[in-house]
């Protein structure tokens, strides 16, 4: 029964990704059935979430599909906290398809059913939950990245439209997007620092050292931001470099190994 | 209740006939005084129009020929050219033309804000009565919403606004912002004084003959410096607007870079006024650095100017609800007379029979005679609920009149009183 609720929170996704391709054509009301739209959603999915960790014996999200549906569900939880303002709305344009996208291969993947195979421990459980919260908020820093490159793009190329449909300054995308891949990059090493505690020789495999290249090329570019000035354009691009890595190649690694 | 409007304005006059005709506040003011001799009367008096509202209980045409005297007579001489051009409107289309013109859908510039305070300033110094206050009141309403629930003022209508919104779009906040100014033009100067009312700091007014750059600065509260130092206010400058008469490039890559590498990666807004152009377009492909020039802030405005020629179809739409509510209302006056004689007439009867039966009520205790007179009430009510909402309908359908006239004959409204 409780995966019947993936429908109400695809759904709504869909409404809300549907909705702000209309916004683009600069109409208040269909940034407002937007953000309704992800509000019910992940409502919808928060209750799939409780309804699948109450019937679960373990931790529920052990499986890559399971970890997907965690992670769609942090994504537009941390998209909330600044998407429900006008300025930042557009960002739901780069977010809301993205989670629609991995909602329904969660769903494929039977990560939105209940499973009682997997009985990890709450360590393991607190890892998971840390690692796929910092790249949900990494994933959010690099839809803020994308939508400066946009803007500045328009800018750039003198765009007569810039000022009908207006996107967040770039300034505050560029501090915004910083600041998200700090936060998501210190949440990132808490599940790094906790997946040690029950880490053993021979456990060393190709997913992890993907996962510790992509802290350390955001560890080395919020360093080079803050000793060398590192902002704006090249900034962004590490930020969807980053991504990039977090999106393709580390599940690409998961399932090779 | 009749409205009148007569006025005149950009559409029609040029501006050498709306001059003749303008006033300014204080000149309303007693204007609409003067007019309002037995009637209601607003005069609304602006660059683009002079229009004076007037309602009474009298017929439309008189309103009329008192209102057109007025305007011949504040144009003198210039009576016999203004005569054609003068505009005459009654009671709905009256209503719909000042909706439009607070929504600011009559405006040279569609959507442009200093129009509502205008229109709320002319009521404010008009003498109103029941008709006028209602009309503007519906009015500012409407100039509220359409600009509320429309973009049609969103988006800047000129070069040195749509800079402005550049820069915002750029550094979001400008509060604290530093702008240089090069050149020391008109334009460079009303672009400068559009950056400081959203609250950024000229920080140098840098221009080839001292004395000009002085005067400049002295009026944007700056300080004057020479084009020598243009490379080093690029180093902490924000904004730079440009509008010398310079021939060639005032700022090039090759000067900029040493100043641009200490930004350390700050974005730089190049505003680029002048013809010919002050800033090398070179400077674009250099990371942070983004350079508008004139053709390109007039392109935002034209498609910004477009943008609001589409949404003044929508405020347009809100525009005729507001005016269709007012004409309801307005049409309602009709029958409110006949609505209360009714009412009136109920009441005598109820309280009449009730004091009739006094006798016989007087023994019931207080708590009774109370409830006995809330039951009748209600009953009256009751009564006469239904008549008075179809009475309502039949006004806004333009047949208000006839039902008044029906009601008074029906009750015998009235009748004793011809008696």
């Amino acid at each position: 029964m409780a995966e019947l609720l993936v429908w109400p929170a695809l759904l709504a996704y869909g409404e809300a990704a549907v909705a702000y391709a209309g916004s683009l054509r600069g109409t208040g009301a269909s940034a407002r059935l937007g953000i309704w739209g992800v509000r019910i959603g992940w409502l919808a999915q928060t209750a799939l979430l409780i309804a699948q960790a109450l019937d679960s014996d373990g931790f529920p999200w052990g499986t890559w599909a399971g970890a997907l549906n965690l992670f769609v569900w942090l994504v537009v939880g941390a998209y909330l906290i600044w998407g429900c303002t006008p300025r930042y709305r557009l960002l739901g344009l780069l977010v809301m398809p993205f989670a629609v996208a991995l909602l329904v291969v969660a769903w494929a993947g039977g990560g939105t059913g209940v499973s009682t195979q997997d009985s990890a421990g709450w360590l393991l459980a607190l890892h998971v939950g840390l690692m796929l919260a910092g790249f949900a908020g990494l994933t959010l820093g690099a839809g803020l990245a994308g939508l400066y490159l946009w803007q500045e793009r328009r800018l750039k190329r003198r765009d007569t439209g810039v000022l009908r449909l207006r996107l967040p300054p770039l300034e505050a995308l560029d501090r915004l997007s910083a600041r998200t891949a700090l936060i998501s990059l210190g949440v990132l090493s808490a599940g790094i620092v906790v997946g040690l505690g029950s880490f053993q020789q021979g456990d060393f495999d190709l997913p992890m050292a993907v996962t510790l290249a992509i802290w350390a090329l955001y560890a080395v570019g919020l360093l080079l931001r803050h000793e060398k000035g590192l902002q704006g354009r090249r900034f962004a691009v590490l930020l969807v470099a980053g991504f990039a890595l977090v999106a393709i190649v580390l599940p690409l690694t998961h399932f090779a190994s | 209740m009749r409205l009148a409007l007569v006025g005149v304005s950009h559409r029609q006059a040029p501006v050498e006939l709306r001059e003749r005709v303008a006033v300014d506040p204080a000149g309303a003011t007693s204007l609409a005084r003067e007019l309002a001799d037995g009637c209601e009367a607003v005069v609304l008096s602006t660059c683009n129009r002079t229009e004076l509202y007037l309602a009474s209980d009298g017929t439309s045409d008189h309103l009329d020929e008192r209102a057109s005297r007025t305007l011949l007579a504040l144009a003198g001489n210039d009576g016999a050219a203004l005569a054609p051009v003068l505009y005459r409107l009654g009671d709905d289309s009256a209503a719909l033309h000042l909706f439009r013109v607070a929504a600011g859908l009559d405006s040279l510039v569609p959507g442009e804000g200093e129009i509502l305070g205008q229109v709320r300033d002319a009521f404010e110094g008009g003498s109103t009565g029941p008709l006028l206050d209602r009309l503007f009141r519906q009015a500012l309403h409407a100039g509220r919403r359409a600009r509320v629930e429309t973009a049609i003022g969103e988006s800047p209508a000129s070069v040195p606004a749509a800079a402005a919104a550049l820069a915002q779009q750029v550094f979001g906040d400008l509060a604290g912002r530093r702008i240089v100014l090069v050149g020391a033009g008109k334009m460079s100067e009303l672009t400068a004084r559009n950056l400081r009312s959203r609250g950024a700091l000229i920080e140098a007014v840098a221009n080839r003959t001292a004395a000009h750059g002085e005067e400049l600065a002295a009026r944007v509260e700056s300080r004057a410096a020479g084009l020598e130092e243009i490379p080093a206010l690029l180093a902490t400058a924000d904004v730079v607007v440009t509008s010398t008469s310079a021939p060639g490039f005032v700022v090039e890559p090759a000067s900029a870079a040493a100043a641009l590498r200490g930004r350390r990666g700050r974005p730089l807004l190049f505003v680029d006024l002048a013809v010919p152009r002050d800033v090398d377009p070179a400077l674009a492909t250099i990371d942070g650095c983004f350079v508008y020039d004139i053709d390109d802030l007039e392109a935002v405005v034209e498609a910004s100017l477009a943008g609001r020629r589409v949404e003044a179809v929508r405020a347009e739409q809100i525009v005729a609800v507001e005016a269709e509510r007012f004409r309801e209302w307005q049409a309602s006056l009709a029958v409110v007379p006949a609505i209360a004689s009714l009412h009136a007439h109920a009441e005598e009867i109820r309280s009449g029979e009730l004091a009739k039966a006094e006798g016989r009520l007087g023994r019931l205790p207080e708590s009774e005679r109370r409830l006995v007179e809330s039951v009748t009430s209600q009953i009256v009510a009751k009564i006469l609920h239904l008549p008075t909402v179809r009475m309502k309908e039949a006004a806004a359908g333009a047949d208000g009149v006839v039902y008044a006239d029906v009601v008074r004959h029906l009750f015998g409204l009235g009748e004793e009183e011809q008696s």
